[in-house]
């Protein structure tokens, strides 16, 4: 093992570059930084900022498109990575460098069990084969924390549930006690809470090992949770680089500044709100849905209850947040409000009439009133349409709301009322950031001049610097138009600001009801607590391996 | 669970079969009077009123079919007017041929297949991709018939290598099976290669290069065995049309199998051997298919019946 | 950064940039220009040398190929007859496509509605048309082919419903395999939440979307549908005197393949190389289409170092 405070590995203007046609695509632009044992640096940057591909080309895992090296270095104690040839580079693969990915059901094979994957490690670097292997694998996976190993070895990815499944990923990577063990976005697909199990894990075998970790990230709270040293990429270049907690406490690049003030936290302005909220707009009682599994005749008949006997009300002007995991149940609620799915048993009141009554011409009224503004605006256009068509699809639906020479002034003024530009409105969906496609879909809502907006995972797709834009679009629409939403989202934090009550839901239960400031302050339910606590803590505060409990969410970043 | 999965396949398959039969029933009927065929032209108005009372010809159509259908039910599947014996036996009889051709054929084509596509996908762009590239396409676009008349000017006619039909020797088999596979040879490169090369794209190769593992191991290992399931489905519908080619081959190689069975029947009016050959085929087809989602099961642990 | 606008697929300069992919490719450069080259002929040529196919010629009966001496016309040499082949490959041609074309547009036109029926319906019919797929596509199509149009009698019109019927459930299911992913997508929702009807849902939205793999589709189906065409017209149940395609002919020259080899050679060298150009085309299509193969028709330029 190295001396401490030696790098293991240097990246030194690196520069790479991926070809099409015409002109080179410059995906790493420059970037020099080094990693030592027992350190854990972290790559912070958004989609498309080069962080995923300076750590490819650790591994030579860069060829499609064509990715081009066009100068640097990379030397990993003292061995020149460019200079290898395949075989030369394959005996460090797995056995000195390893890696884990964001999304461990596609980076597995689906036709072998885990066990023949992890042992693969074993047997592609000459460390034994076949039983003998068997029981490495069993500790192996034991030691990330797979319950009943000796069975689930024989298990297939499909088998385990996503956080397991990167568990399998980090015992195929730490299988020979690696060097670096590089982390691109581990904890992206999962939840909340199982994002905390996982971190835990990797920092608990980086004690043990010694390990240098690299951790690609986008998640300005991982980031500070796992960071020794911290650098930040935007657009192939490092724009800022430093100990984890200088950086954090005080950015000294714009792009840097930018990022971390789009974190919500405890201290920040609040969104301009409604004062006083009006008559009653929504109101569910009992709302649930279940599903039948096993339909089979051998088969018992059970029943999936994904939402389940839930009540609440909505005030004009108001704002309800729903906060929940994966299979919470939180979109179903969305989608039976819509009546793109019908309910089980419930109602619901839109202005003191039952929205699961209405048929054909009160029912087009009803969908005129309401409008939903979906998580990915890029999965809710149509990609063959434009923009004007899009805006005015609402117009085309419902003949009296326009006639249609207004429509073209109209798209004009909806576009500048969410930001955009009046050219914008000839352009295809592809043509526009994430941030403005979401602008897009919103302009599109307000199109049939609803009353109540439900917003399903509306930023949730958005990088951190664009979500605060969004809904402060949102805030600004609410006090201009007298609009009311519904906010779903599995991000507590994001809410804080924006909702006048949440909701949590838990396995398609209400858990707990309660005024927005209140719940964050003293949260009443154990899951409320688990979901607060599970927000990571940045790693200079924490003084025991163990969570701190009951701490405000990332309040000091 | 896997036996209610055959069931409710066998029961896909026995509605899409009467289906096929009853189509068959009456689109045969119309092709006109068998008895124009089968008595000598000057035969007397009784002799073909006896003829036809015989066979049952005399009855009306919807009678005709319910006795049909009757005599399914009893395992009989109606008299071979050409040869007077049932018929059920004349087209079992013909099956073997067929079945040893067809086997023969499918097998080689799938395995070169599997082994040049694999291959060309694994160096894209080489020289020995491009020509597997051509010679596939080639090999998927040539007319079956054509290929086969000039198999025969060249190598019976011109060079007299090999006879021109017949069952005999090895050397007849030679002809017949080339002109087979031909069509699926081509047809199966083109599809392993394109899913071989979506493996190696898919980010579990990834995981494979980041384990270190050997190139060999993992082109045969992880990126063959993803791309097989595409290709088995691919090789189980041609397999079915494997007994269209059958058809030609047949008919041109004077092979005496189900194919030019077929044919012959049809031109000759012998509705209970077109029916019955019909049936034998349909039942082979579906036991092929079943056996297809069977090996799909087997290589591709997420898929349970 | 985020503000990044991609370029839009369908900029002025995507044609050309087609135009430049296709010159990378030799081959498929090769295929385009006999494919044009071809359907000038189908459209001009008939024009120009109708008469001469038909034109008997004692003085040329069985003229064997490359002989200039009566003429270019009689370059591929002439048949029983005396016709010019080369005469008779330009008119031939032009039944030869254009029973395809006709075929692959109705199956097209015909499965593409019934798929989007049953992608987006879950009613009775839509169960009926997808059993009625599964009954023409469980059983070989050229002897489907052979017994209905034994039946309805040799024509053109009926050859081109046969094709078109055989054809029709590749496009039923890939259309509804399209819609059943598409009516889950997030603007379908979001159509239906805004008050949208099914028709508005199925053809505003839903259907744009699906045409182009239908085309797709079609445009790989057409060499299918040529050999079906010939193998059915080989057989002599396509097309009839005096009307004549391509596989016809081969099968008028088989009887004189010992005297006169090349009535039959070219019209089958017509047909492979037909066939073979569209599938390189299509091969390419794929290559262009795949992100991940694009790049190897593309001219990498790299940085300066």
């Amino acid at each position: 093992m190295n001396a401490p405070d030696k790098p293991i590995l240097r990246i030194d203007k690196l520069t790479v570059d991926f070809l099409s046609e015409g002109d080179p695509v410059r995906a790493v632009d420059d970037v020099s930084f080094d990693v030592c044992p027992g350190e854990t640096l972290v790559i912070l940057g958004e989609s498309g900022s080069g962080k995923s591909v300076s750590t490819g080309t650790v591994m030579g895992l860069i060829d499609c498109p064509p990715g081009d090296i066009v100068s640097g270095s990379l030397v990993f104690d003292g061995t020149d990575l460019s200079g290898l040839d395949d075989e030369g580079r394959r005996e460090l693969n797995g056995r000195r460098i390893a890696m884990i990915f964001q999304d461990p059901l596609a980076y597995l094979n689906p036709v072998y069990t885990v066990g023949r994957q992890i042992a693969e490690v074993f047997e592609s670097h000459g460390e034994g084969e076949g039983g003998a292997v068997r029981d490495k694998v069993v500790r192996l996976l034991e030691r990330v924390g797979i319950p009943e190993a000796d069975e689930r070895i024989d298990y297939y990815p499909h088998q385990f549930s996503g956080g397991q499944r990167q568990r399998v990923m980090i015992a195929m990577a730490i299988a020979l006690k690696p060097d670096i063990l590089i982390a691109d976005e581990p904890t992206t697909a999962l939840d909340v809470s199982v994002q905390a199990q996982i971190l835990e894990l990797l920092r608990d075998l980086q004690r043990e090992t010694g390990m240098a970790l690299i951790m690609i990230t986008h998640d300005l709270e991982v980031a500070a949770a796992m960071a020794d040293r911290i650098i930040v990429m935007n657009g192939g270049k490092v724009v800022e680089s430093g100990k984890a907690e200088d950086v954090f406490t005080n950015p000294s690049h714009a792009y840097t500044r930018r990022l971390m003030s789009a974190v919500p936290h405890a201290d920040a302005p609040k969104v301009p709100r409604n004062a006083a909220p009006g008559e009653v707009l929504l109101q569910v009682a009992h709302l649930s849905k279940h599903y039948k599994l096993g339909s089979g005749p051998f088969s018992p008949k059970r029943e999936f209850r994904a939402v389940d006997d839930v009540s609440f009300t909505l005030r004009r002007g108001e704002t309800v947040g729903i906060v929940g995991e994966s299979g919470s149940g939180k979109s179903s609620i969305a989608r039976m409000l819509l009546r793109l799915n019908e309910p089980t048993s419930g109602a619901a009141l839109f202005a003191g009439e039952d929205i699961f009554k209405f048929k054909g011409r009160a029912l087009d009224g009803f969908r005129r009133r309401v409008q939903m503004v979906f998580q990915d605006p890029f999965g809710s256009m149509n990609p063959r349409m434009n923009v004007r068509s899009i805006i005015s699809e609402p117009w085309a639906i419902h003949r009296d709301i326009l006639p249609r020479e207004r429509w073209n002034e109209r798209v004009v003024e909806l576009l500048e009322l969410v930001g955009l530009k009046a050219d914008h409105a000839e352009r295809h969906p592809h043509q526009f950031s994430g941030g403005q496609r979401q602008r897009i879909a919103i302009a599109r809502a307000l199109a049939s001049e609803p009353e109540l907006i439900v917003c399903d995972e509306a930023v949730s797709a958005l990088d951190v610097s664009i979500q605060m834009q969004v809904i402060e679009l949102l805030a600004d629409l609410r006090q201009r138009l007298g609009l009311s939403y519904v906010f779903i989202t599995h991000d507590l934090p994001i809410v804080r600001q924006f909702a006048d009550r949440i909701l949590v839901m838990q396995r398609g239960r209400i858990v707990e009801e309660g005024e927005t400031e209140a719940l964050f302050v003293s949260p009443q339910h154990e899951y409320t607590k688990t979901l607060l606590r599970a927000v990571p803590q940045p790693k200079w505060l924490r003084s025991d391996p163990a969570p701190i409990a009951g701490q405000g969410i990332s309040g000091k970043v | 669970m896997m036996l209610g999965y055959i069931g409710r396949r066998a029961y896909h398959s026995v509605i899409s079969v009467i289906g096929l039969l009853t189509l068959v029933f009456f689109l045969t009927r119309l092709t006109g009077d068998p008895s124009a065929l089968y008595l000598p032209l000057d035969s007397s108005l009784e002799a073909r009123q006896a003829f036809a009372r015989l066979n049952g010809l005399d009855q009306p159509i919807y009678v005709q079919f319910f006795q049909y259908l009757q005599n399914l039910m009893s395992l009989d599947f109606g008299q071979s007017l050409r040869q007077n014996r049932s018929a059920i036996e004349v087209a079992l009889e013909a099956f073997p041929a067929t079945l040893k051709l067809a086997l023969v054929a499918m097998t080689l084509a799938t395995v070169l297949a599997i082994v040049v596509g694999a291959l060309a996908a694994a160096r894209p762009g080489s020289l020995f991709d491009r020509v597997a590239g051509l010679v596939s396409l080639a090999g998927a676009s040539t007319p079956d018939f054509w290929i086969a008349i000039v198999g025969i000017l060249v190598f019976a006619v011109g060079l007299g290598m090999l006879p021109t039909s017949g069952t005999g020797t090895a050397l007849h088999w030679i002809m017949p099976i080339v002109v087979l596979m031909l069509r699926p040879f081509g047809l199966l490169v083109q599809v392993v290669r394109g899913t071989m090369i979506s493996a190696l794209a898919s980010p579990f190769i990834k995981t494979a290069h980041a384990k270190g593992m050997k190139r060999r191991k993992i082109i045969f290992g992880h990126a063959l065995r993803n791309s097989l399931l595409p290709v088995i489905t691919v090789a189980g519908d041609l397999a079915t049309g494997l007994i269209n080619g059958a058809v030609v081959v047949e008919t041109i190689f004077g092979w005496p199998g189900i194919g030019k069975l077929m044919i012959d029947s049809i031109i000759q009016r012998d509705f209970a051997v077109v029916q019955s050959t019909i049936l034998v085929t349909a039942i082979a087809i579906f036991i092929v298919n079943i056996a297809i989602d069977l090996l799909y099961a087997v290589l591709d642990p997420r898929i349970r019946y | 950064m985020t503000d990044l606008a991609l370029p839009s697929v369908r900029s002025p300069g995507a044609l050309r940039q087609l135009a430049i992919y296709l010159t990378r490719d030799k081959l498929a450069l090769c295929a385009a220009v006999f494919l044009l080259v071809l359907i000038v002929c189908v459209l001009v040529g008939p024009l120009f040398v109708g008469e001469l196919a038909g034109k008997l010629g004692l003085r040329q009966r069985n003229l064997p190929p490359f002989a200039l001496e009566h003429g270019f016309i009689y370059i591929l040499g002439a048949d029983t007859l005396g016709r010019p082949i080369l005469a008779r490959l330009i008119v031939g041609a032009q039944n030869t496509l254009g029973i395809a074309a006709a075929a692959v547009f109705c199956s097209m036109a015909l499965g593409g509605i019934l798929g989007l029926a049953a992608g987006y319906s879950e009613r009775w019919y839509s169960h009926v048309i997808l059993r009625l797929a599964d009954v023409v596509m469980s059983f070989p199509s050229l002897l489907l082919a052979l017994i209905v149009l034994y039946t309805l009698g040799p024509s053109m019109t009926n050859l081109v419903i046969v094709l078109a019927i055989t054809r029709m459930p590749i496009f039923i299911r890939t259309a509804r395999a399209e819609v059943l992913e598409l009516r889950e997508r997030m603007f379908v929702s979001a159509a239906r939440s805004m008050g949208a009807s099914t028709g508005r849902i199925l053809f505003r939205h839903i259907a744009p979307l699906v045409l182009p793999t239908l085309v797709t589709i079609a445009a790989i189906d057409f060499a299918t549908v040529i050999l079906a065409e010939s193998s059915l017209s080989f057989l002599g149940l396509g097309i009839q005197p005096p009307d004549f395609t391509w596989g016809a002919m081969v099968a008028n020259g088989r009887g004189y393949l010992k005297t006169a080899w090349w009535i039959a050679f070219w019209p089958g060298l017509a047909i492979l190389l037909t066939t073979l150009s569209l599938n390189i085309l299509a091969s390419w299509a794929r290559t262009v289409a795949d992100p991940l193969q694009r790049w190897r028709l593309q001219s990498l330029r790299k940085a300066s170092r």
